[in-house]
């Protein structure tokens, strides 16, 4: 999984239909100092994220895990709501 | 697999439902001279792993889920061993 913070939202009318009601995420990975790491990206949510929340996200089949029994074809998805994370 | 080494704890109390009771670790995949390679991840800990111990974590999604001891669950790094030594021999 990885930390990122969630910038925008993603609307399409015209989809697989397996994608129908689920909420489309743009998130930014981010690093331990809450930097942006690398590129933006499209992740599907479970958990009721909204923009400018610190999430993470599972890559991988893995994504549409919390969909079962639906298999939408996803290959990234929010899976928890960051309240904090420590640095040792 | 990868060597990694354990920098922090994360806590979530909005999380998919197979994360309950999990414990989430920020980790940070190590080059072989131990420097830090690319950018930390999460994985969720298997074994009971500290920060600052060297560990070695699984990137894929069904044997994280495996090592989390629950199936179909929306995970893909799991840390699965603590580590003592690595010998390179050259």
């Amino acid at each position: 999984m990885q930390l990122a913070r969630v910038i925008g939202d993603v609307v399409m009318t015209r989809k697989d239909e397996n994608l129908h009601g689920i909420k489309l995420l743009l998130v930014q990975p981010l690093t331990p100092d809450h930097q942006p790491a690398g590129r933006p990206l499209v992740a599907v949510d479970s958990v009721g994220a909204g923009v400018g929340e610190e999430v993470f996200f599972v890559r991988g089949k893995e994504a549409s895990f919390p969909f079962y029994p639906a298999e939408p074809p996803v290959d990234a998805g929010i899976v928890g709501i960051v309240d904090h994370w420590d640095l040792g | 697999m990868q060597i990694c080494r354990v920098i922090g704890t994360v806590v979530s109390t909005q999380k998919h439902r197979k994360f309950e009771g999990a414990k989430l670790m920020l980790v940070q995949p190590l080059n072989m001279d131990d420097s830090p390679r690319g950018n930390a991840l999460l994985a969720v800990d298997g074994v009971g792993a500290g920060v600052d111990e060297k560990v070695l974590v699984v990137l894929e999604g069904r044997a994280a889920g495996e090592a989390l001891g629950r199936k179909a669950a929306p995970v893909d790094a799991a840390i699965v061993g603590i580590i003592d030594t690595v010998t390179i021999d050259d």
